[in-house]
This record gives structure tokens, C-alpha cells and sequence, in this order.
């Protein structure tokens, strides 16, 4: 296993696209272990950008570290700096609840609200003090995660009354009837079906005009159908016996997949590891 | 059984005692067997005669009369036998004592299980089952002789024996039952669930009260109704310190007299077998019975009906 490389110069995005999320130098610890080193990440506007790279190699410590997830996690501690829009948002100053509305999230596991349909969109929007019309607002969403059709004439059933793939698009509509600027996703599609999978990848790239989406997944295949760009992260062990992950390569999704910079990506989109 | 497959193996080296196996086999059965047939027996044996001497009883006095009667007086020369003027002094026990564990309890389950730093809920909770350990007889002195004498600071009305502070303290014995319970509901609230509300921008108040509250709403509420009939069944505080005067209403500052007062006052003292007063025991005892069952059939109903399935 090597060691970590500075990745400075091979993370910068060189076209002139407005960023959106920027990480300097982002450590990410859990007590006293490191998990993630030294990140330097730039993503742009509209664009969906797709990290991925074997189990424990910090993929989804990263991704949560835009919503500031790991403030719910007692022993985690993030070092360095995180931009959204060029303003900082780490810090005690910075309220994690008001950037978790800007930062909206669609977990692995499908997760609605064991309330109705209806109520899991507007849950966020009622917090939130919403103050238009709450039933455009649930057909609007629903349409935005293409599931309108399916689900209109039973807006007061149960959320967990649906399909697994159906659920996993009304967390995704429950995410954007918050009208957030990004979307981060978490392996959306690993619990799901195939033909549920290629919605979802569909409407990931419907979501793109509006948002910027950054996902992580596990499936080299869906990283280069649904992603502009692709950051690739690798883990070593560490001396403690545990895993210590790194950003090996960021660079357009067709570099990584077709032209890897770094022997270690190339390895693993070759399926030689991971 | 017989083929060789590894062909290396000699034969002769496994001889299972397949006859003997089998044999232990239905031992082991008729042992656990029998060892939970007798507390279904034991049971079906209490049942049996609770039945059996409510029939004898009423076989004397009337159900109307059991019913309607508005005096309990089996023990006096002129005998009425109005069952609600004990259910009204368990009910209103029971009620007094919900107030005070529900709001109890449940703030302390919300507060253990998602507020409360590891530090804090290692002191907390062996501190609630502490008080789950106390004898119901300390309960029912400190009801008579501590919280009687305070209350009384306030209300001067309130007399020595009263349903009042039985109820209060009553409620204290069930909070950690209530507490427990409502834990276990609020801790089995999948994370994922939590993180889904925060991620949208929920504080942690809007996160327990809007989502987690719901999700367990099933769990919470049967632990009420647990906790509810344990303080129907309760005897000792409620004998010791609601009297045992049986008075028909609801006011908590005069004596009272449970079910189970009733109950305490009949054994303790010499009913002959087969008198009307022996026979009393019985149907007061088969109506406690199937209140609390009835408690217990609507909990295991309403768990099954309301609670949510995260796969």
C-alpha cells in the first residue's frame, strides 16, 4: 500500500465553472483516528460529481461532511476548511440546521417518515416555516422526483406502504421540496432493484439543471453513465489496524475512467481491486 | 449415509447412535414440556376457580345487583354488593397515578435515550431502576407518613387516609416502568429515520417531537397501558394509605377502598369457606382480573394494530 499523495494539483477542476463546494485540506477524525486525510476538492455548479472507491475509504465521511452529518456523531471531529457558495461552513458560527436546508441529502437506505406520502413531503417545508401552497408544493416535488403519476391518488397512504425503489424517490422529492441548491446522495440506488436504479439515475439527471448533485457510489457503472466528474478514493491501513482513506484522483468523469492519471485508478475502474 | 464420498476415509469410523440421539431428543421434549405446562396449568387453575366461585357467588346475589348497588357493604348485616364503589376508588387511583407517570416517564425516556450524554445516562438509569427495587410497603408508608402530612401543608382538607397521595406515590412506583418501556420504543427508532429529519433541516427538538414521538407512539402507549394495569393490581400502597372505606365517586381526599384493599381486608381478617363473604373475594376478584386483561388483550392489540415495521 503507498503512501497518501498530496493531492493538491491532481483535484483542481481547470475550466472556469462558478464552484459550488470547495474543501481545503479536510482531515476527518473519529476519537484519535484519523479516517480521512487531507482532501482538496473543488465541485461546480449543475454538475453531478460521483466519489467512489473501495469500503472504508471515507467516500460517505466526506460526503457528510457538506451537510456536517458527523456533528451528529459524538467522536467526530473534521479538520480544514469547507466552502458552500465561498462562504465558510464549518465552525461553531455557523448553524449546521440552516445549511442542511441548502444541503439536501437522500440516504442508502431509503428512510421516509412512517407518515403519508403527503406528510413526508411537507415535513421539511413546515419546519422550515414554508409559506406557499402546500399541496402544489407536494405535487411539485413529486413530479420533480418522477413519481406523481404513480403516487397522486394516494397522497394519504402510507410512505412505507411503497415499493422500495418508490420510497427512495420520495425521499429524493422530500429532499427537494426543501428547494435546496445541492444534493448529496449516499449510495441511493444500493437498495435497489435495477429497473428502480435507472430511474433514479434518469431523474438524477433532470435534477442536474437545478442542482448539483454529488454522489457516492459503489458501482463503477453508474459513476461513469450519471457523472460529469469522478473523484476516486482509496484507504491504507493504518497502524492503529485501522483504515485511513485519500483522495487519490478528481478529474472528469471520462479521464478517470479512460485516461487514469494515477496507477491506483486505474487499477481499480479496471476492476483489479475494490 | 453410507456412500463415501472422499473415498480416504475408513469404514467403520463413524458409527452415530442415531437410536439414542433420537431417544434424548424425546426426553428433552417431555421435560421443557412439562416444565411450561405448569405455569399454563398453574393458570388455567386460577382461572378455574375464580370462576367457579364467581358462579357460586352469583348464584346468591344478582348480577343486576352487582351492578347497580350503590353502597359495598358485605361485611354488615344489611349487605349490598355495588362492585363500582371499589372500581370507581381503583380507577381514580389509577388515573391519579397515569398523571403522574405518564408525564414522568416519558420525559425521562426522551431524556435517557436522546438527550442524555453516555456519562449522564450510566447515573440516570441505574438511579430509575432503583426506584423500580423499592418494597411497595416502603412505598405505602412513605404515602401515609410523608406525603399525607405535606400534602395537607396545602390542602387542609385533605383527610389521613385519601386516594390522593396513594395515587401520587402509586404513580412514582410505575414512572420507571413507564420510563423503561418508552425507552426501549424511542431506542428501537431506526437512526436512519433521525438522520432523514435532521438532513432536512430539523433541530433536535423538531426531530423527537415530529418523528421519533410517532415512530414509537405504538410502544409508548403500551407501556402506559402495562403500567396502567400493574397500578390496578397494585395493593399494598393503595391499602395502606387510601383506607378502606369504600365510598362511591371520585373525590381524592377522602378514604377510599380498592379492589385490592378489598381483597387484603377479607383474607386478613376470618371469612369461613363458603360464606357469602368468602365467595365476595372471588367476584372481586375475577372483575380485577378482567379489567387488567382486558387492559393487557387492548395493549398487545394496539401494538400490533399501530406499530411500524422498518424491515
Amino acid at each position: 500500500m503507498p503512501t497518501p499523495l498530496p493531492s493538491t494539483s491532481i483535484s483542481e477542476v481547470s475550466d472556469s465553472k462558478t464552484i459550488a463546494l470547495q474543501m481545503e485540506k479536510v482531515s476527518v477524525y473519529y476519537g484519535s483516528n484519523l479516517a480521512v486525510k487531507d482532501v482538496y476538492l473543488e465541485i461546480p455548479e449543475h454538475e453531478i460529481v460521483a466519489f467512489i472507491g473501495p469500503s472504508g475509504c471515507g467516500k460517505s465521511t466526506i460526503l457528510r461532511c457538506f451537510n456536517r452529518m458527523n456533528d451528529l456523531i459524538p467522536s467526530a471531529r473534521v479538520d480544514g476548511r469547507i466552502l458552500f457558495d465561498g462562504e465558510e461552513i464549518t465552525g461553531k458560527r455557523v448553524d449546521p440546521v440552516e445549511l442542511r436546508r441548502r444541503v439536501g441529502m437522500v440516504f442508502q437506505k431509503p428512510n421516509p417518515f412512517p407518515k403519508s406520502i403527503y406528510d413526508n413531503i411537507t415535513f421539511g417545508a413546515r419546519i422550515n416555516g414554508y409559506q406557499g401552497n402546500y399541496d402544489e408544493l407536494v405535487e411539485r416535488s413529486l413530479r420533480g422526483a418522477a413519481l406523481w403519476d404513480e403516487v397522486k391518488d394516494k397522497l394519504q397512504e402510507s410512505g412505507l406502504g411503497l415499493s422500495g425503489g418508490q420510497q427512495q424517490r420520495l425521499c429524493i422529492a422530500r429532499a427537494i421540496a426543501i428547494e435546496p441548491e445541492v444534493i448529496l446522495m449516499d449510495e441511493p440506488c444500493s437498495a435497489l432493484d435495477p429497473i428502480s436504479t435507472i430511474k433514479v439515475e434518469e431523474l438524477m439527471h433532470e435534477l442536474k439543471e437545478r442542482y448539483t448533485i454529488v454522489i457516492v457510489t459503489h458501482n463503477m457503472q453508474q459513476a461513469s453513465r450519471v457523472s460529469d466528474r469522478t473523484a476516486f478514493f482509496n484507504a491504507v491501513a493504518t497502524d492503529q489496524g485501522g483504515k485511513m482513506g485519500y483522495l487519490v484522483e478528481y478529474n472528469h468523469t471520462q479521464d478517470i475512467f479512460s485516461n487514469p492519471k494515477e496507477e491506483y485508478t486505474r487499477d481499480y475502474v479496471s476492476g483489479r481491486f475494490g | 449415509m453410507t456412500d463415501n464420498v472422499t473415498g480416504d476415509i475408513a469404514p467403520g469410523s463413524w458409527s452415530p447412535k442415531r437410536d439414542r440421539a433420537k431417544a434424548i431428543q424425546t426426553i428433552v421434549k417431555i421435560i421443557f414440556g412439562s416444565f411450561a405446562a405448569i405455569s399454563i396449568l398453574t393458570t388455567i387453575g386460577i382461572l378455574a376457580t375464580l370462576i367457579f366461585e364467581t358462579i357460586e357467588f352469583f348464584k346468591e346475589v344478582p348480577i343486576s345487583q352487582f351492578l347497580t348497588d350503590t353502597r359495598w357493604t358485605p361485611l354488615f348485616a344489611s349487605k349490598q354488593f355495588g362492585i363500582f364503589v371499589l372500581v370507581s376508588a381503583t380507577m381514580m387511583i389509577s388515573v391519579i397515578s397515569i398523571m403522574v407517570a405518564l408525564p414522568l416517564g416519558l420525559l425521562s425516556a426522551i431524556c435517557l435515550s436522546e438527550y442524555a450524554t453516555p456519562r449522564i445516562r450510566r447515573i440516570l438509569k441505574p438511579m430509575l431502576e432503583i426506584l423500580a427495587g423499592v418494597p411497595t410497603v416502603v412505598y405505602g408508608y412513605f404515602a401515609l407518613l410523608t406525603v399525607t402530612p405535606f400534602l395537607q401543608i396545602f390542602l387542609p382538607d385533605l383527610q389521613g387516609f385519601n386516594a390522593l397521595s396513594a395515587g401520587l406515590v402509586l404513580g412514582i412506583m410505575i414512572t420507571p416502568m413507564v420510563a423503561s418501556l418508552s425507552e426501549d420504543a424511542l431506542y428501537a427508532v431506526p437512526r436512519s429515520l433521525k438522520d432523514g429529519a435532521y438532513a432536512l433541516g430539523a433541530t433536535k427538538r423538531e426531530t423527537v417531537t415530529s418523528v421519533v414521538l410517532p415512530a414509537a407512539l405504538s410502544g409508548i402507549v403500551s407501556s402506559l397501558i402495562l403500567a396502567t394495569s400493574r397500578a390496578v393490581g397494585e395493593t399494598m400502597i393503595v391499602t395502606l394509605a387510601a383506607g378502606a372505606n369504600p365510598t362511591l365517586g371520585f373525590n381524592p381526599f377522602v378514604p377510599v377502598m380498592t379492589m385490592t384493599a378489598f381483597i387484603v381486608q377479607i383474607t386478613k381478617g376470618d371469612a369461613p369457606y363458603g360464606t357469602i363473604e368468602y365467595k365476595t373475594l372471588y367476584a372481586v376478584g375475577m372483575t380485577l382480573f378482567i379489567m387488567t386483561f382486558a387492559l393487557n388483550i387492548f395493549s398487545f392489540w394496539f401494538v400490533r394494530r399501530f406499530r411500524e415495521k422498518y424491515d
